[in-house]
Order: C-alpha cells, then sequence, then structure tokens
C-alpha cells in the first residue's frame, strides 16, 4: 500500500512537472501571457505526436481503454470468467507495471528499468576519480573551468562504494590493495628545476606523511598509491593533438603545469579550485619556472641557475670514448697534432663530406673604423653665458673661455700647457729654426716668398676692406639706437682680450689705404693688448664726428676679430682660397677636383718633391656609384636613396673661358720649375696630354712668339735634325738645333705666363679637334718626325726604322745590327695617326721580325698637335706630300722583302728614311747619343 | 729530439730565361697571365690576341676581331672569355674556347689602353686615352657602358680592380681610386704622368709607376707613400711595373732593355735582368710561382727561378 502512494506520488509529480515544464517553456520562449491558457488549449501530445487527455484527478497520465473509453476496438470484453472450482484460476498478482504504459519503464518513466543509484545511497562525499576525470576534461575544454559552475550547483554525491570504503578505513587519495610496510620514497622534485615565485604547497595530508616518514615507527603500514584511471574519453573536439586551452591557473596564478598535478592531487582539488586561487592570490606572483621570457621560436635557455648534483654525473665506468680517442693512453706525438687540427674542425663544425678546410684563409675584408672624434668633442653644444669682464668674475671668465678651447692669449696667464714649440722657444729666446718643414712656403726662395707675401698682403687688403665696408654698413644700419660706447664695446672686447699680437698685427693692415687710420687702429690694437678697457675711445680722432667714430669703432673690433679668427697658425700653412678673397673675380661654380687642382697643385707638387705623400697630395670626394654597378660587384649601394651618379655637383661651367681669363696666376715657386709648368696645363681642358712634356713649354710661348718664329724660319728646309726624343724635354741643350732654341727663348715667357693665358690655351678650348688639327696635324707630323722615336709607331715601316736609331741612341752599348747612321728624320705618319690627337705613347718596337709584316698597322701613338709650331707648317705640308708618296713607296717594297731576313730589310728601311731625310746632315749614333744624354729631362 | 725548421728560403727572382716565343703578331703591346697563371695572353699589333702556354711555348688560339692593334686583354676569373681593348676604341669580349666574338662594346673616343674584368666577370672596365673609364655590363645587352668614370683630366694609362674598388692611374699625373663599398673617391696626386699602377697582393698597397723613372708604393688608405723605387729608365712609353707573387719584390720594366727588381721593404735594387736591346714594354708576374713574362719587340720571354726544371718536354 505504501508502494501504490508513492506509486501515486510519483505520478502526480510527474504530471504537474511536465505541466510545469511546458508552461515554463512557453514563458521561456516568449513573453509572460496575460490571461490564461484556455482549457481547450492546454493540450499535451505523448511523443508520438497524439494528444493526451486528461481525465481527471485519477486518470491523469492514462489513456485507458480504447479512446479513453474502457473497452477496446471490439468493445468492452470482459476477462473471461474461469471457475474457481474445478479450475482454480491461477491468482495473477498485478503489479503496477502491468498497469503501466511502455513509457513509465523507459529511463525518465515512474519506473525506469534501468538500475541507478538512488539519491538514498548516494555519498555525501564527491566521487574523487570522477572529480579528477573531470577536471582534466575541463583543462581540455574549449572553454576552461568551465565545469566550476557545474561543481556549485551539482549535489555531492559519493556512491554506496565509497562509503563501503570508507567504512573499512580507505581514505580517498589512498590507492586500494593491501597495505604495504613502508611507502616508496616519495619522488622528489627534481632538483635541477627550481621554481620560483610561488610554487604551491605540497598536497596537506601527503606532506604531512612525509615529513612523519622519517621518524615513524616500522609498524606503520602504508595504503598503496592512488592510481589515476587511464582517461578514455574520446577527442570530440577539433583541436590538435595535447591541445590545452588556457589553463586559468597558470594564467592567473602563474603555477606551472606539475604545480597543476600536484594540485590535482589533492583532496580537495576541485571543490576548492577557487579558494586554492583565493589562496594563491594572497601570496606575490612572480616568475615561475622557464616559462617565462621564451619566445614561441626560441630556444630554452640554458638554466643559468642550475646546481650540480652527484646525480648528473656517471657512477658507472662505462665503456665511453673519452673523447680525444685515446682511452687514456699517451699517444705518439702526431697523434696528438693530428687532434690539433680536429680541435679546429670542432671549433668550426662538422665538415660536410667531400668538403675538406680550406687551406688558406679568407682574405679578410677590410673594417672601416669610424671617424676617429678629437679628445674634447661633445655631442651637444650648449651656448656659453657672456660674461662681462669685471674685477670679481675674472675667473669665471678665464675657466668660461678656456673650456671653450677658446685660447685666451695673455702672456701673463699662460700655463707651460697652453704654450706650444714656438712660443716656448720664443720665451726662451731661441731663435726659430729655419729648416724646420713647418710650412710650404719655406721652402721657397726668399724671392718668392716675398712675392707670395706680397699678393697674399693684397688679397688680405682686398678682403678687409671688403669686410669693413659690409660691417659699416651693417654698423650704420644698426646706429639707429645709439648705444653708450661702454656698452657697445664690453662684448668684443672681452672676446679679443689680448688675442691680438703686435707682431702678427704688424703683417696685416687692413686700413692701409688710409694712414691715418691704420695708426689709429695699431694704436687701437697695442691699447687692447694692454687691456686697457677704453683703448678704442682714446684712439679714435677726437676731431671726428660721433657717427664717424662710432662706425670706426665698429671697424676696428670687427677687424681685430677677424684678424685673429683668420690666422691660426694652421692657416699660414696654405694658401688662401683666391676665390674668397678675390671679389673682381668672376663668380664660376667650380668642380671639387678642379678647385684642388688649382688651388694646391703647387702645394702637391711641393709635397711630391719633398716625398711628403698622404694628406698633402691626397683628395677624398664623395663619388656616387651606379646602382648596377654596385649589383655587378656585389656591393651594397653606398647612398642607398641617391638617384646622383657620379662626383656631385660637378658643374661644367668650369671649362668657360672666363675661368681662364680672369684667373689670377700664383706664381709657382722656382725651386720646382717642372711642377709650375705643369701647375696652368692642370687647369686647363683635359686635351692636352702631359706624356708629352715639352709639349707644355711650347704651349707657353706666345703666339707672337709662333710668328716671329715661323717666319724666321720660313726658309729653312730642315731646321731640325736631330731626332732626339728629349727635344721635347725642353731643357734644350746649347748645341741643340734652331727650333730647339726657339722653345728655349720662350722659356723665360713661362715665368710670366700668370698675366695672360696663351694662345694655346684658347686654342685647346675652342679649336675643336677635328678641324683645327688637319692643318695643325701635319705640322704635328712633321714635329714628331722631328721629335723622333715617341713618335714612332712600330707599325710604320719607316717609323721602325727611325725606332731603331732611336732606340740604338738609348741602349748604345750593344751596337744593333744594322746602325743605321741616317737620323731617322722624317718619319711618316699614318692617316689614322692623324685623327689621333692625344695619348700617352706605346714604347717603340725594337724587333726586326715585325718589319716582316707588310700590314703592319699605322697605328701610332700621337701627340698632341695643339702645341704646334706654326714655322713648321709649310715644311710639314711638303713633308706629307712626300711621306704619302713615300708610303706607298715603301709598302711594295717591304712585300718583295717579305722573306728578307730582318737585318737586310733594316737596312734598307734605313736606306729608304735616309734617302726620304736628304736635307738632313748626318749625324752618327755616337752623337745622338751624346745629345740625349745632355738633355736634361723634364719631369725630374 | 726535433730541430727547428731552417727559416724558410728568400723567395727566388725569375733570372733563368725558360723560354722564348716568337708571336709573329707584330710588336707584344701587352702580355697577361690568365687567372692561374697556366697561360697567358699576348696583344699583338697585328690586330689579333693569341693564347699561349707560356712554359711549352704552345699556341693555343689566336683570336682576331679587333680592327686595330691590341693593347690590352684580361681573363676573366673562371678563363671562361677574355675581354680585350685596343687602337679601334672597342672593348671586345671573346669567348675562349670558340675563339668568337661575344660583344664589342664601342663608346670610347680614343683608344683603349687598359681593360679589366671585375672580379666576378660581370663587367669590363676599360680606361681610355679619351680620358674616361667606362664600366661594361657583360650581362645585360645594353650598348652604354654601365657608368663613365671621367673624373681623370688626361689620358687613362691603368686601371685595376679589385672586390669592391677600381683604381686607375692617368696622364694627369694623379692615382683615383673608386671605392664602390664607401662611395668615395680618392685622388693621389703623383705629378708626373702615370703609366701602371697595381695593387698589392694583399691590398693594403698601390704601386704607380709613372714617367719620371720612380715607382711609387703608397699606402693604400691614407696615400702615405711607403717606398720609393728608382733605378730603370722609364720616360716616354707606357711600361708596365708588378709586385712579385709574395709581395716580396717590386718589378717594373724598363726602357733600356732590362728588367728592375727591387726588394719591397727595404727598395733596394735586387736584381736587373737583362732582357734584350729594346724596349721591354710589358711584362706580367705569375699570380703565385716566381715567373715572369716579359715583352720585347715581337717575342715574349718567360723567365723562372734558377732552381726550376722544366718538367716533360718543353717546346
Amino acid at each position: 500500500m505504501g508502494r501504490a502512494w508513492s506509486l501515486w506520488k510519483k505520478v502526480w509529480g510527474q504530471l504537474v512537472g511536465r505541466v510545469c515544464r511546458k508552461q515554463a517553456g512557453g514563458q521561456d520562449s516568449g513573453e509572460r501571457p496575460k490571461k490564461p491558457v484556455p482549457l481547450q488549449d492546454q493540450t499535451v501530445r505523448d511523443e508520438k505526436g497524439r494528444y493526451k487527455r486528461f481525465h481527471g484527478a485519477f486518470s491523469g497520465g492514462f489513456s485507458a481503454g480504447y479512446f479513453n473509453t474502457v473497452g477496446s476496438k471490439e468493445g468492452w470484453t470482459p476477462s473471461t470468467y474461469v471457475s474457481s472450482r474445478q479450475n482454480r484460476a491461477d491468482r495473477s498478482v498485478l503489479s503496477p507495471e502491468d498497469f503501466m504504459d511502455e513509457e513509465d519503464l523507459s529511463e525518465f518513466g515512474i519506473a525506469p528499468k534501468a538500475i541507478v543509484t538512488t539519491d538514498d545511497f548516494a555519498s555525501k562525499t564527491k566521487d574523487k576519480i570522477q572529480e579528477k576525470a573531470r577536471q582534466l576534461a575541463a583543462a581540455t575544454a574549449p572553454i576552461p573551468g568551465a565545469t566550476l559552475l557545474d561543481d556549485f550547483i551539482a549535489p555531492a554525491k559519493l556512491s554506496v562504494g565509497f562509503e563501503l570504503l570508507r567504512k573499512m578505513g580507505w581514505k580517498e587519495g589512498q590507492g586500494i590493495g593491501p597495505r604495504t610496510k613502508r611507502r616508496p620514497r616519495r619522488q622528489k622534485p627534481d632538483p635541477g628545476v627550481k621554481i620560483y615565485g610561488c610554487a604551491l604547497p605540497p598536497g596537506g595530508s601527503e606532506e604531512s606523511e612525509d615529513e612523519d616518514d622519517d621518524y615513524l615507527p616500522d609498524n606503520v603500514t602504508f595504503a598503496p598509491k592512488d592510481v589515476t584511471p587511464v582517461d578514455f574519453t574520446p577527442k570530440d573536439n577539433v583541436h590538435g593533438l595535447e591541445y590545452k586551452g588556457l589553463d586559468p591557473h597558470q594564467a592567473l596564478f602563474g603555477t606551472s603545469a606539475e604545480h597543476f598535478n600536484l594540485f590535482s592531487g589533492e583532496p580537495q582539488g576541485a571543490s576548492s579550485l577557487l579558494g586554492d586561487a583565493g589562496l594563491n592570490k594572497g601570496r606575490k606572483l612572480g616568475i615561475s619556472g622557464q616559462a617565462f621570457g621564451v619566445g614561441a621560436l626560441e630556444e630554452e635557455d640554458d638554466d643559468i641557475y642550475a646546481t650540480e648534483t652527484l646525480s648528473k654525473y656517471d657512477t658507472v665506468l662505462k665503456d665511453e670514448e673519452p673523447g680525444d680517442g685515446l682511452y687514456g693512453w699517451t699517444a705518439p706525438k702526431q697523434y696528438r697534432s693530428q687532434k690539433e687540427s680536429e680541435k679546429d674542425l670542432r671549433y668550426i663544425g662538422k665538415i660536410l663530406d667531400g668538403f675538406s678546410l680550406a687551406s688558406k684563409p679568407l682574405s679578410s675584408k677590410k673594417i672601416y673604423p669610424p671617424p676617429e672624434l678629437p679628445r674634447d668633442y661633445r655631442p651637444v653644444h650648449y651656448f656659453r653665458p657672456v660674461v662681462a669682464a669685471t674685477s670679481e668674475n675674472s675667473r669665471l671668465l678665464q675657466v668660461l673661455s678656456e673650456s671653450a678651447g677658446k685660447a685666451v692669449h695673455d702672456p701673463t696667464t699662460h700655463s707651460r700647457h697652453q704654450l706650444n714649440a714656438s712660443k716656448r722657444g720664443e720665451l726662451l729666446g731661441e731663435m726659430p729654426v729655419q729648416g724646420s718643414a713647418t710650412s710650404v712656403l719655406e721652402f721657397l726662395s726668399q724671392k718668392d716668398r716675398e712675392r707670395i707675401k706680397e699678393m697674399k698682403l693684397a688679397t688680405d687688403l682686398k678682403a678687409a676692406q671688403l669686410q669693413a665696408r659690409s660691417l659699416a654698413q651693417s654698423a650704420a644700419n644698426s646706429r639707429a639706437r645709439p648705444s653708450s660706447p661702454d656698452l657697445g664695446h664690453s662684448p668684443w672686447h672681452v672676446a679679443l682680450g689680448g688675442a691680438t699680437a703686435p707682431t702678427r698685427a704688424s703683417n696685416f693692415r687692413p686700413f692701409a689705404k688710409d694712414p691715418e687710420k691704420q695708426k689709429r687702429y695699431e694704436k687701437f690694437l697695442l691699447h687692447m693688448k694692454k687691456g686697457q678697457k677704453d683703448a678704442l675711445e682714446r684712439c679714435l680722432d677726437p676731431s671726428m664726428t660721433e657717427w664717424e667714430r662710432g662706425r670706426e669703432r665698429e671697424e676696428f673690433a670687427r677687424a681685430a676679430q677677424l684678424y685673429t679668427a683668420s690666422h691660426s697658425t694652421l692657416s699660414s700653412r696654405f694658401t688662401h682660397a683666391k676665390e674668397e678673397d678675390d671679389s673682381e673675380q668672376v663668380e664660376v661654380p667650380r668642380d671639387q677636383e678642379l678647385v684642388s687642382s688649382q688651388n694646391d697643385v703647387t702645394d702637391k707638387q711641393s709635397a711630391v718633391k719633398m716625398k711628403m705623400f698622404g694628406k698633402l697630395t691626397r683628395d677624398v670626394f664623395e663619388w656616387h656609384p651606379d646602382k648596377l654597378l654596385c649589383k655587378r660587384f656585389n656591393v651594397p649601394d653606398p647612398y642607398p636613396g641617391s638617384t646622383l651618379v657620379g662626383l656631385p655637383r660637378v658643374k661644367r661651367d668650369k671649362y668657360s673661358v672666363f675661368n681662364f681669363l680672369t684667373l689670377p696666376e700664383t706664381t709657382p715657386p722656382p725651386t720646382a720649375p717642372a711642377s709650375s709648368e705643369k701647375g696652368p696645363q692642370l687647369r686647363e681642358t683635359r686635351k692636352p696630354s702631359r706624356w708629352d712634356a715639352a709639349q707644355h713649354e711650347k704651349k707657353e710661348d706666345s703666339i707672337s712668339e709662333f710668328l716671329s718664329l715661323a717666319r724666321s724660319r720660313a726658309g729653312a728646309p730642315k731646321p731640325e735634325p736631330s731626332p732626339s726624343v728629349n727635344t721635347e724635354e725642353g731643357r734644350t741643350p746649347p748645341e741643340s738645333l734652331p727650333n730647339k732654341t726657339g722653345h728655349s727663348g720662350a722659356a723665360p715667357q713661362t715665368e710670366g705666363e700668370g698675366s695672360r693665358p696663351s694662345m694655346d690655351l684658347f686654342k685647346a678650348i675652342f679649336a675643336s679637334s677635328s678641324e683645327s688639327s688637319s692643318e695643325e696635324e701635319e705640322q704635328d707630323n712633321s714635329e714628331d718626325e722631328q721629335a723622333g722615336p715617341e713618335e714612332a709607331g712600330f707599325g710604320g715601316t719607316q717609323d721602325s726604322d727611325t725606332r731603331e736609331a732611336v732606340s740604338v741612341a738609348h741602349a748604345p752599348a750593344p751596337a744593333p745590327p744594322e746602325p743605321a747612321p741616317v737620323p731617322p728624320f722624317p718619319i711618316q705618319k699614318m692617316q689614322l695617326d692623324e685623327r689621333e690627337e692625344f695619348g700617352p705613347r706605346l714604347p717603340p718596337v725594337f724587333c726586326p721580325n715585325v718589319r716582316r709584316k707588310p700590314e703592319t698597322p699605322q697605328k701610332e701613338k700621337c701627340k698632341k698637335n695643339k702645341e704646334k709650331h706654326k714655322s713648321k707648317k709649310e715644311h710639314k705640308r711638303k713633308k706629307d706630300k712626300k711621306k704619302k708618296h713615300k708610303k706607298h713607296k715603301h709598302k711594295s717594297k717591304q712585300k718583295t722583302k717579305k722573306s728578307e731576313k730582318s737585318s737586310s730589310s733594316e737596312s734598307t728601311d734605313s736606306h729608304d728614311s735616309e734617302s726620304d731625310g736628304a736635307g738632313t746632315p748626318d749625324l752618327s749614333p755616337e752623337e745622338l747619343l751624346r745629345r740625349l744624354k745632355c738633355l736634361p729631362l723634364p719631369q725630374q | 729530439m726535433a730541430f727547428p725548421e731552417p727559416k724558410p728560403l728568400a723567395p727566388e727572382l725569375p733570372q733563368k730565361l725558360l723560354k722564348t716565343l716568337d708571336c709573329s703578331q707584330g710588336a707584344v703591346r701587352a702580355v697577361r697571365f690568365n687567372v692561374d697563371g697556366n697561360y697567358c695572353l699576348t696583344c699583338g699589333s697585328d690586330k689579333t690576341l693569341k693564347l699561349w702556354n707560356p712554359l711549352r711555348g704552345t699556341l693555343l688560339r689566336t683570336y682576331s676581331g679587333h680592327g686595330y692593334e691590341v693593347l690590352d686583354a684580361a681573363g676573366s676569373f673562371d678563363n671562361s672569355s677574355l675581354c680585350s681593348g685596343g687602337g679601334d676604341k672597342a672593348v671586345v669580349l671573346w669567348d675562349v674556347a670558340s675563339g668568337q666574338v661575344v660583344r664589342k662594346f664601342r663608346g670610347h673616343a680614343g683608344k683603349v689602353n687598359t681593360v679589366q674584368f671585375n672580379e666576378e666577370a660581370t663587367v669590363i672596365l676599360s680606361g681610355s686615352i679619351d680620358s674616361s673609364i667606362r664600366c661594361w655590363d657583360c650581362r645585360s645587352r645594353r650598348p652604354e657602358p654601365v657608368q663613365t668614370l671621367d673624373e681623370a683630366r688626361d689620358g687613362v694609362s691603368s686601371v685595376k680592380v679589385s672586390d669592391h674598388e677600381v683604381l686607375s692611374g692617368s696622364v694627369d699625373g694623379r692615382v683615383r681610386r673608386y671605392d664602390l663599398r664607401m662611395g668615395q673617391l680618392f685622388s693621389d696626386y703623383v705629378g708626373s704622368p702615370i703609366t701602371c699602377t697595381c695593387f698589392s697582393r694583399d691590398g693594403q698597397c698601390t704601386l704607380i709607376s709613372s714617367l719620371d723613372s720612380t715607382l711609387r708604393l703608397l699606402d693604400k688608405d691614407t696615400g702615405e707613400l711607403l717606398g720609393e723605387y728608382t733605378g730603370h729608365k722609364n720616360q716616354q712609353y707606357k711600361l708596365d711595373c708588378s709586385l712579385s707573387a709574395q709581395d716580396t719584390h717590386v718589378v717594373s720594366c724598363s726602357e733600356d732593355g732590362k728588367v728592375f727588381f727591387w726588394d719591397l721593404v727595404e727598395g733596394s735594387l735586387a736584381l736587373v735582368l737583362p732582357v734584350g736591346l729594346g724596349v721591354v714594354q710589358s711584362l706580367a708576374f705569375h699570380p703565385h710561382e716566381p715567373c715572369l713574362l716579359t715583352a720585347m719587340g715581337g717575342s715574349v720571354q718567360c723567365w723562372r727561378e734558377e732552381a726550376y726544371e722544366a718538367e716533360g718536354p718543353t717546346g
């Protein structure tokens, strides 16, 4: 009966529950209905969609009979009556199930068939193992920690089994099985791994057990270790294997994975997740383990805090190679030395098969050191306060000026270290050493030095005047506000101090044109030097107006300042840049190199003479290589951003005529005559070639000289019999021939060349190569002929003849097989040569076999044709004709002689040339040699 | 008991005439070793370029295609191509094996005095009498030079190339070094027209010969004078100079028919090698052996050290 009642309760509860759920569902989906659902709408359906009807309080849930009738489809049929008299009807005991539908027997029915632990038998504590599994699942779940909520909601249950086990003495966390005598020593955490930050304390119970271990008596037994069942949960997500979501413990509290394991091994593990978190919160967070600071792509850092333990060492002798291949034995020497090379290998790394170690070290690339900073370089500039000099702050002033590196030349306050060698010498009364190579100027002769000094003075004067003028203007402008003299001059007074030494002032006279003014200025300097503050006021002319005085005050001050600034000891070594000072000069933008070659070419020459190569002879320019060139050279583009190629800011204007016309010439030092002659040449266009040193000088001859020479020599058939090369080299010996004397006569004019540019210069500029040379070419030819060997190429047959003669002259000792006593004079040039205007020459060919070749090219080294002697023109023409004529003849001759021996051909050739140079006086080779020898060389 | 190794002997200078090649190509304007020193090139004034085995004296190939005399030639690092320049103002790139002209670069306004490959034979640098150095690209088909270095004020007589530098000597008396890596041009003034320049093999110095019969050894970085070598005669002609294989000696042609050797450090004259009566117009020092080639007139002489024994049949 009690059972029936309970069944009733259940049925009723189920029904009510269903209705409630249904209503709740409806409410969930929408707004709460305003009026109650009418009765006809309160329908219930079974799982097949059939309507269920309620049959009042007692019929709820049952579909009775046929469509809620008692009967069946066939109608109501009572159970068959069976008499119990003979045939006692077996008493059928009806169970409630007999009256139940199949749904009642389903899992959620009233009488489910499956065996389920009822709440009555549920343990009050949770299933430890299930919890663990759930925690694991939670860790891998997409949203970690989601099970925490379940833990709050789900009632804690434990199965009866737990209860039974507990009754038997089992405790959670222990394994099941017979107790052991002594618990295996717990694995200690690896001492090599140190844990920083808040490591969780080991589990409470275990820890206490551990601690007890040592002193517990032997009769105490221990339970076996709990075993976590293997989790066979199928993988139901799409994450990668072993993927773990963010572990809240690690993320929030910085505990590492192994801590988590310890943590979950605790009895209270899952249920107290948050509680533990709270615990952890109380501790300081910090770096934990190696998870910190190691990026995904980095390799793990070595644990620099690792401690040494014995366990890291082998305790067993193993058959392992010690590493040197010697197994502890001493080895013969070469074996050891072999070891050395292996060590090298090890340093480099493993060598692949087929490769061997390079025997030659790679040539090391040059490393360019960063530029050296000056010792007192400060990366930050700050402006020093200007302090007026008064008695009380004079010390401060001095300190300031010293730290600023400004030399305050007050002889009385000089410290020993502020003096340089020359000053010390002065103090000691020594005479300055004359021979010391402090300045290039000292190598010049007295006369030149004076000249330079004069010129410098002039330019200085001019500059100072300019400066003064502009200053005066600015002063006049600023004159609008009259300032008291004291205020006006005090700053510069301080700045100047005693900086102007009278000795220096004496050679700088900015007001030389106005002697009175200059006198005043010198007086002013003198006063300045004495340190009188009112120096300016004293030296000014009292008769001047206030305005004039003011202007002059400014001028003097600036002049004095300017002077001290521009005359450092260093500046005395260098010549002034002409453009800066010379106001009359046309301002032409200049190429860098041009400037350098012009300005200090004399300096450079002197430096070369003194063998002072290095800074003096070197120019460094910024140069932009082409990008493609860099690529081809496998070099990074030094100027990645620039589109420039070559030298920056090359101005073509430099070839302007005006440059040459207006440029004042620096007087070259006479000690370097050759180099001084080079000076103007460098400045010229690139056309003239300096291979022919002699022609410079010809070029330097004035045009009138040329003309007169030409006139005087018009009739002379052959002015130059000498084939000597050295004709060109300028220093013609006295016995040289007429046209040479012309050269030498021109030589003195080189001294004065600076005043006017030579005609050749203009020609070099204006005469385009082809036309101007056509006539000059011929001269050239003739000149070449006279000049001889350098012109002679080996190609031209007659040339080679002459060459032979010349080379004989050069190397006289062993006489050539057939020394032609004939001067090689008329040298035939080839047509191609006439086109060529300039260039270095190739050595002559002194080889007989060449001559055998009829087709030898005529190409000869040519000289510059610009420096032609006009006087030779007529000559030339004649000669040219002859030459051409000759050539043909000669060629045919050569062919016939092809097979001849070289010596014989040589002789015939020389005969040819002899006949060519019919007019030339015969010169023996000895004579030629003698002349050659006494010719000075131009470049030396 | 091991005795210390005896001090290595001073490198011997080539002074034994091993071979004379009669090139029969007119004047030999230049003689050059190939990259490993096994072969040599001779530039003839009869427009031909010849490839030789100098030790055996065998002519391997004749390259003809120049329109005028050939003034300089160089071989590429892989021996696969040659370049040459000459009086026809053209720079020619040759295929070694076939002997064909691969390319002809035209653009110079004057004779091409000197040609050089760069390290990878991708660029030919040619210095000409027109005072320019032109960088020709061997890789692309474009006919113009990649860059023209026209800083020289006069004809360029010598060009040398290192991995990132171009060293040029000009008749205007300046040595210019273009440093591609630093993007700078270093110009050293020597004064006298320069006939030949070369890098030392360690790349730290430059050797410069000029028409004042002087060779100068300059520090590459500072331009300071490290040594001066005189005694020979070079006043008119474009003559070659070189450093010996181990940078121990300085070698130069001379107009008096000799070749001069100086000790590089001491600057003392080490050897004067009489070659002949004419002018020694060109020379080439073997890249790593004491072997010297000199060109005089129409022939080339091959010199070895005294102890050298020719292996195999020579000639």
